[in-house]
């Protein structure tokens, strides 16, 4: 193994004639090294004015989702070795704009999240007083996968509908929908679905799949815009054929 | 609003993980009249609560009791703990799990639908609750995603706040840089409530995110709030080597066994009970943290660890539980295991060795998360109630977290109500701080590097204080510390970019944790005896005659720290013996 990689990252600073360009910096190539440690290799000994976000450094916190080589990775998941001999590019999210470096602007999905409702929703005023609201394990199972997404951003950057379209409301946020749709504690699938069957709702996906692809937590995005997208076609026909009152 | 400001709010938080947003939702509940404000520097659902994994503490199983919980947290602390503080901290932990649970918490089941819960160390009886061993990440997420139903609640996402305005004993508001533009602005608020967490990263080996900086310690300290117990560090016993990513004390809960070089379990030769295949509590694996760290050194010392390249380790034995209950339990370990040391624990040995995981001490407040500042609360592991005392227990901090989060929100909410409006005395503050940040960036200040001064701090940190220590490693820790102290002030930075500029961050940070570094080896010299966490090779014995006390360190005009003492509170339980595994 070679004992440094070549690591090619997008700089960009904001300015009325600014444009992205690419830096390119030789780092340690070590066995247990990810792509984020190359990052902080450079931060701390290259060039301080690097800018990325990151965290945790053990895939939860969601900060330091950029793209590898053109793939939507977590750095702090993602090897430099798996890249060897190099060399090995680095650069901001796709679809999202660019605030500086390599970080991105997610506002955009920050302002989207409260229109699906991600809370329990509840038609009574049952209170902790009365205890746990029961849930089987297997009712748990139901609804676990979807609860998984750490709001990285990935499924974003990999999805062309979104790219093309940005009031697509997203993967992730379809995803939490259906988190709590299939929670059995919940009472909120028809105020979301009101939301989701709008044309920004799951009728934006064409079913391309990457979002479930690239997603590191393995939450499956595309087959929750799936399940939406049957109930908000059964949700149609019966809007066809019952005065709302009547559903 | 103060001429000036770029908003005012009743009360502001200041930290978005689950003390701030438990906080902020027990004042839009409470108080729906005031407004209330988050002002986090990462967005609330990267705040390092997310990384958490055992579980959260709260008796509610047939035959627990509350005052059971109570006294393994008093004894597991060393007697250090306030007492009155962890009866109400038992008694409310279970209700706010509860809330949790009614917002939509995928909690663990059992198979008729109710709450599971599971051993701990240092617990006598099984009560903490977890979803799987993601606990801490769905229970932030379930706080975040409730509070987006608040829509009065502001939030103030990627906001680094830089200072405190207080004025006359009294807090009016921050100093706060906006990371996405670089703007520098001011927000009053009539009450603040610090929830920024923890400090790990003044170590070098830490479980902790690389936001752990320390901040709202740092803020509370400077505008003259004592830390309290700042000596007392936790190391938990089973950290990944080189990531120092946490394996759960779960693991050791659901049966796991540590194994030295011989494949022994070491654990029965330090008076930690005798090894039977299935865990007991309160004994061996599940003793507490301070305890398995210590005999980890010793282990060491007797030649019996596992040389790796970073250091030596022992190994964390999985394989007799099966892919099954792993799956199930612990579905988290296996994919970090797999992700980071390519190793399979169904089939494999876990190396681990101990790591900085938990600042016990931290800002000074009452019951209800006041600190002697007018107006200025904290919660969560910035605060120090304390519960935790010398050494905490493993799944008390999310509940901590909750509890007091709750409390100094409510109590916020309530001194807000009667406040008056900011004095236009802190918008003078506000002006010299405005002009300090600039300052900082001015060309021609030296030739000091973040990243050197950053990593001296923390090796300083880990010879002088680290499992034990002595007078002479501390008192030379101090020397160096003041030494890299000086050599702050002649750091240089070299990004003159507004937006997004994280060396900017990174020289702040650096500053908070330097300050905190200082109070964690001054308080560690004058605490001549070893308690809990806090093992002191020249005084090898707890001597409650003299230390039966808190450490309040105080930052001094001149910069130094001055340590004053505090008794302890003490309700039913009298200080005795630690015992576990007998």
């Amino acid at each position: 193994m070679a004992d440094s990689i070549r690591m090619q990252v997008t700089r960009y600073t904001p300015g009325p004639d600014s444009v992205p360009t690419v830096a390119e910096y030789d780092v340690p190539l070590r066995k247990d090294w990810a792509v984020l440690d190359g990052l902080n290799y450079i931060k701390d000994h290259v060039d301080s004015s690097l800018s990325y976000r990151w965290s945790c450094r053990m895939g939860i916190c969601g900060s330091c989702g950029m793209n590898v080589e053109g793939e939507p990775k977590l750095t702090c998941a993602t090897f430099l070795t798996d890249y060897a001999p190099g060399p090995v590019r680095v650069e901001p999210l796709s679809n999202f704009p660019i605030v500086r470096d390599l970080v991105v602007d997610i506002e955009d999905f920050m302002e989207k999240l409260p229109r699906v409702k991600p809370w329990i929703i509840r038609d009574d005023d049952v209170t902790v007083i009365d205890g746990e609201y029961l849930q089987t394990p297997e009712e748990l199972a139901e609804y676990k996968q979807f609860s998984n997404c750490i709001n990285c951003m990935l499924c974003y950057a990999a999805c062309p509908i979104y790219g093309l379209e940005p009031d697509f409301i997203g993967p992730a946020a379809i995803a939490l929908a259906e988190r709590y749709d299939l929670d059995s504690r919940d009472r909120g699938q028809r105020e979301r679905l009101d939301v989701l069957i709008e044309k920004e709702g799951v009728w934006g996906c064409t079913f391309v799949g990457e979002c479930t692809t690239v997603c590191p937590k393995h939450v499956d995005p595309a087959g929750a815009i799936q399940r939406y997208k049957l109930k908000a076609a059964k949700e149609n026909l019966m809007t066809f054929l019952l005065p709302r009152a009547a559903r | 609003m103060s001429e000036g400001a770029t908003a005012a709010h009743d009360v502001l938080l200041v930290g978005g993980g689950a003390a701030g947003l438990r906080a902020a939702i027990a004042i839009a509940e409470t108080n729906p009249s005031l407004s209330v404000a988050v002002v986090s520097k990462v967005y609330p659902m990267r705040s390092h609560t997310v990384s958490a994994e055992g579980g959260a503490a709260g008796a509610i199983a047939e035959g627990d009791t509350l005052d059971e919980h109570a006294y393994d947290t008093i004894s597991g602390s060393d007697w250090l703990c306030d007492q009155d503080a962890v009866e109400a901290f038992v008694q409310e932990a279970p209700r706010e799990l509860l809330q949790l649970e009614h917002w939509g918490c995928p909690w663990s089941r059992e198979p008729d639908g109710r709450i599971a819960v599971r051993a701990f160390g240092g617990m006598k009886n099984m009560r903490t609750w977890f979803a799987a061993d993601k606990t801490g990440f769905h229970m932030l997420h379930s706080l975040f995603q409730t509070s987006l139903k608040y829509t009065d609640i502001t939030r103030y996402d990627e906001w680094f706040v830089t200072r405190l305005l207080v004025d006359d004993g009294r807090v009016h508001g921050v100093v706060a840089i906006e990371l996405m533009s670089g703007r520098i602005e001011v927000i009053t608020a009539k009450s603040v409530v610090l929830c920024n967490g923890g400090s790990g990263k003044v170590f070098p080996f830490t479980t902790n995110a690389n936001i752990c900086t320390g901040d709202g310690m740092a803020l509370a300290y400077r505008a003259g709030a004592p830390l309290k117990d700042m000596e007392f560090v936790q190391y938990h016993p089973t950290g990944l080597p080189f990531t120092g990513i946490l394996i759960t004390e779960a693991t050791r809960a659901e049966g796991g066994w540590l194994l030295n070089k011989d494949g022994y379990r070491y654990l029965q030769d330090y008076d930690l009970g005798k090894p039977e295949p299935t865990p007991v509590l309160r004994s061996m694996e599940l003793g507490p943290r301070d305890r398995l760290s210590q005999a980890f050194v010793h282990e060491v010392e007797k030649g019996r660890t596992i040389e790796s390249p970073y250091g030596p380790i022992v190994h964390l034995d999985l394989r007799h539980l099966g892919a099954k209950l792993i799956d199930t339990k612990l579905p988290m370990v296996r994919e970090l295991c797999m992700q980071y040391e390519r190793i399979d624990p169904v089939t494999e040995l876990i190396p681990v060795r101990p790591v900085v995981h938990y600042m016990m001490g931290g800002v000074h407040t009452d019951i209800n998360g006041a600190t002697p500042i007018d107006g200025l609360f904290a919660a969560g592991e910035t605060a120090c109630v304390t519960i935790n005392g010398a050494n905490r227990l493993g799944s008390n901090s999310l509940p901590e977290c909750l509890v007091f989060g709750a409390r100094a929100g409510r109590a916020a909410a309530e001194y807000a109500t009667s406040a008056k409006q900011p004095s236009p005395a802190v918008m003078r503050q506000a002006d010299d701080e405005v002009r300090r940040l600039e300052q900082m960036r001015s060309p021609d200040r030296g030739h000091e590097q973040i990243a050197d001064i950053r990593e001296e701090m923390q090796s300083t940190m880990e010879d002088s204080a680290g499992i034990f220590r002595s007078g002479d490693s501390l008192a030379k820790g101090v020397d160096q510390l003041a030494e890299l102290q000086q050599r702050l002030d002649r750091i240089q930075l070299y990004d003159q970019t507004s937006a997004f500029n994280t060396e900017l961050v990174a020289a702040l940070e650096l500053a908070n944790m330097l300050d905190i570094a200082e109070t964690i080896l001054h308080s560690a010299v004058q605490r001549e005896e070893s308690r809990g966490a806090h093992q002191r090779t020249d005084f090898t014995t707890r001597d409650d005659t003299r230390f039966l006390n808190h450490a309040l360190a105080y930052r001094d005009s001149d910069g130094s720290v001055r340590i004053e003492r505090l008794p302890v509170t003490i309700t039913r339980w009298p200080p005795g013996e630690r015992v576990y595994g007998r």
